[in-house]
């Protein structure tokens, strides 16, 4: 592509356009929205994080160690609520997406600007309403699932939780709109479908899936709430309900959801390896078809994890086929990021090396998830640590280390200054060590039959089990000094204008940090040629 | 949807409505997906409490949402020919037929409550396992429904108001379109709760 | 100020009261279809009939006909989204 230095450009950048707190709360512009979204998804990752390395702390040792029973199931429903529906899921969409994608199709913003900044008001909604309920009724103690019965019987506040992960859902349908109709509408003339960057592909496919899966929780979550409050008894035993009809219709979102926070995650990846490899991306097509085949297919597997439900052998069978399906078009990818760094002039700045530990991490999680997979070694591992290890492999070392690519990629681009690389290298050093040291013993504990949402558990397991709450020490260090040193830089680092990455997709083109307008010079261009 | 009016692209407009629609059809297609269940479970307790639900006024219900319809997508083509006053006219028609449905909607919840058909009822409870769940269904999707009706209709009664201002003319509806597209969405539902719970045998 | 084009077609009202009549009728049949007894045929009747009506209101109420092939591709996405998810569903519920 043909490359030309971003001009000098009279129009102060989206961070001087104005100021105060209305400027920033009252905005349209899609890349202060993105600055929202950054701000409380930070805050409510931190706040994950202390609740897991708190968990970790109660797990050090048997018995009870700093909390009780009651404490932990609560913690680790908040745990799960924090992360799955306030970090992971809008975390690189809503964030980079929100940021990067109008720019990435060379237009001014996203086609909904005022339904953008309400889909931020929705999700801050849905966060106050999530948090409200440590101080009203009790925090929930049934897990981010939300599984019937106990859902519907527990006294802890399960209507509010539910109510709230209902209206984040609706912030991301909103979201999800939002940026199909943009990818379609607003794309730069001249700019084809084969053309447009893979992060803006994965971004687009995801959106789909928000679309169309997200109302199905939504519907799922109203009828926990109507059987709370009325006992409408469609998922009662007593009145001919079936609560493994909870399972399937939960998970017929939750599922996809999956895809919701890898997608968007690979698509960082994609970016990241070849503007790191000084190259072009290996296989193109192939890269997008996959990204569009596992939107299809992990629409398709949800059943996986219902094996032990007492749900029909047909079922497990079919689902137990369709999920290997979804190996496939994953392996591909892997395929192709390997091919992209085969004989490229690498330069393994912070964002390549946190893709890479993306390829690593995630497919390590991915052969677990193989073992979980198959109907036959699913029933062994099944509820157990196994499960929690590979869900973080392929959660935290998957979107969670896309994440910190993403944000050490485009940190330049949306801050005007630079980060200390060195730091950054330090800080993910010590985060990929800690993170294997801390999940790497829960999938041997999980083989060896520790079951998972347990305070406590029996003084066999003790040794692992330190190892892994030392192993979350350390990957909390290394989170503090990289947390620290983007904060360091956004407030002192060193002023840039240029891209410092020699990226070639449209976001470079522009002035860094960008212009309210994007692209101002071009629209100059077109109103003079009008 | 709010931001229609900012930019200027009407087919745009239209297609972010589309996609909200989608979304709002696998709401619905959730509450779908459970009744298609418990159809396959209890057949016979399905055709039982069928029966129960008056299906003539479900019929006049149907009618009524069906010239509900009608009249939005005329009003769609009034304002496209510049006449506002027909358009208004028509508007005000179709906000006059949601209110009948939700009326005719109330009298029939009415007639279940007093007859003790409602989740939770004793009454109820007696009853055989799948109409139990029948009734518990019948009210979701008929009150998740009524629920649109209301949101329906307060979009076109703001549509009603931007005409009045002369924001919506006939040189840039596609508010309008927009509402009326949500309206046909509410009807469009309807054609499938009707049959699947008033005429199941 | 760009406009909304008058070349977007405008849907007379002779073709909307057809549209409305044979709705009407339609529901008639259906409301006749159900007295019928075909045993579990009456469902899927039900279901061809309803198939049929919202096909009228998407294509002419909902002027589906007129937008872009785009528009009418992404509700067969939909659809089939939500008649995968059925019919996967019913790997299970019948072989329990």
């Amino acid at each position: 592509m043909d490359k030309t230095t971003p001009k000098p450009s009279s129009a102060p950048s989206y961070l001087d356009a104005a100021h105060g707190w209305r400027s920033w709360l009252l905005t349209r512009d899609h890349k202060r929205i993105a600055m929202l979204y950054l701000t409380a998804i930070s805050v409510f990752f931190v706040a994950g994080v202390t609740i897991g390395v708190a968990m970790r702390l109660e797990l050090m040792a048997p018995g009870r160690t700093i909390m009780g029973p009651q404490t932990y199931n609560a913690l680790f429903t908040l745990h799960g609520v924090i992360m799955i529906f306030l970090f992971i899921i809008p975390g690189i969409p809503a964030v980079f997406g929100n940021f990067v994608l109008p720019l990435q199709i060379g237009a001014e913003d996203v086609f909904f600007p005022r339904l953008n900044l309400f889909s931020w008001y929705l999700y801050m909604f849905g966060a106050v309403f999530a948090l409200s309920t440590l101080f009203i009724g009790g925090l929930p103690d049934t897990g981010w699932t939300f599984y019937v019965p106990f859902s519907t019987t527990t006294k802890t506040n399960v209507t509010l939780a539910t109510l709230a992960v209902f209206i984040l859902g609706f912030s991301s349908i909103v979201t999800g709109l939002n940026f199909i109709t943009t990818v379609h509408r607003l794309r730069r003339p001249g700019l084809g479908w084969m053309q447009l960057p893979l992060f803006t592909w994965s971004v687009y496919a995801t959106a789909w899936v928000q679309v169309l899966a997200t109302p199905v929780i939504g519907i799922t979550l109203l009828l926990i709430i109507a059987e709370r409050l009325f006992g409408i008894g469609l998922f009662d035993p007593a009145k001919g309900g079936d609560p493994i009809l909870y399972q399937h219709l939960f998970w017929l979102y939750s599922h996809p959801a999956v895809y919701i926070m890898i997608l968007p995650a690979m698509g960082v990846v994609s970016e990241v390896i070849p503007t790191f490899s000084r190259k072009r991306v290996f296989g193109y097509n192939a890269i997008v078809y996959s990204t569009l085949g596992i939107a299809v297919v992990g629409s398709l597997v949800w059943a996986h994890h219902m094996f032990t439900s007492g749900m029909s052998d047909t079922a497990v069978f079919v689902f137990s086929l369709l999920t290997f399906l979804v190996a496939v078009p994953s392996a591909v990818k892997v395929f192709n990021w390997v091919a992209t760094l085969y004989k490229g002039s690498i330069d393994l700045s912070p964002p390549l090396l946190f893709a890479l530990f993306f390829i690593y991490l995630f497919s390590f999680g991915g052969l677990g998830g193989l073992v979980l997979g198959a109907a036959g070694t699913n029933i062994h591992v099944h509820d157990t640590q196994f499960v929690v290890g590979h869900f973080h492999y392929v959660m935290f070392g998957g979107a969670g280390m896309a994440f910190f690519a993403a944000l050490h990629y485009w940190f330049p681009k949306m801050f005007g200054r630079m980060y200390d690389i060195d730091s950054a290298n330090w800080g993910a050093w010590i985060l990929f060590i800690g993170f294997n040291l801390l999940y790497f013993p829960m999938q041997v504990l999980g083989l060896q039959g520790m079951p998972r949402r347990y305070y406590d558990y029996v003084p066999h397991f003790k040794r692992l089990n330190a190892l892994s709450t030392i192993g979350s020490w350390i990957l909390a260090v290394g989170l503090v000094i990289l947390i620290y040193n983007l904060i360091h830089s956004i407030l002192y680092g060193r002023k840039i204008t240029q891209d410092p990455w020699i990226g070639t997709t449209l976001e470079w083109t522009t002035a860094t940090p960008p212009p309210t307008e994007n692209f101002p010079a071009d629209a100059e261009k077109e109103q003079s040629a009008a | 949807m709010t931001a229609a009016h900012l930019n200027q692209d009407a087919e745009g407009s239209r297609l972010g409505m589309w996609l909200f629609l989608f979304s709002e059809l696998m709401l619905f297609g959730g509450l779908f997906i459970v009744y298609a269940v418990y159809l396959a479970r209890y057949p016979a307790d399905f055709a039982a409490a069928g029966h129960e639900l008056n299906s003539w006024l479900g019929a006049t219900n149907t009618v009524v949402l069906l010239t509900s319809s009608l009249l939005a997508a005329m009003a769609v083509s009034a304002v496209q020919m510049d006449k506002r006053r027909l358009a208004v006219a028509l508007i005000s028609g179709t906000l006059l037929c949601a209110a009948v449905f939700l009326c005719i909607k109330y009298v029939e919840w009415g007639a279940k409550f007093a007859h003790g058909l409602y989740p939770n009822a004793s009454e109820l409870s007696e009853r055989p396992h799948g109409q139990i769940l029948f009734f518990g269904l019948y009210f979701m999707i008929t009150g998740l429904h009524a629920v649109h009706v209301l949101a329906g209709a307060t979009l076109l009664a703001i549509s009603l108001g931007l005409i009045g201002r002369g924001k919506i003319t006939c040189h840039r509806y596609v508010f309008l379109e927009n509402s009326a597209l949500y309206w046909h969405l509410v009807d469009l539902i309807w054609i499938f709760i009707f049959p699947l719970f008033y005429l199941i045998v | 100020m760009s406009e909304q084009t008058h070349a977007e077609p405008i849907t007379p009202f002779r073709v909307l009261v057809m549209v409305w009549v044979a709705l009407l009728c339609a529901t008639a049949l259906t409301v006749w279809a159900s007295t019928v007894n075909l045993g579990r045929l009456n469902v899927w009747l039900a279901l061809s009939i309803a198939v049929l009506k919202s096909s009228l209101v998407l294509a002419v109420f909902m002027r589906l006909r007129q937008e872009s092939p785009l528009f009418f591709r992404m509700f067969l996405v939909t659809v089939a989204t939500l008649a995968t998810f059925i019919g996967l569903l019913f790997f299970d519920v019948p072989f329990r």
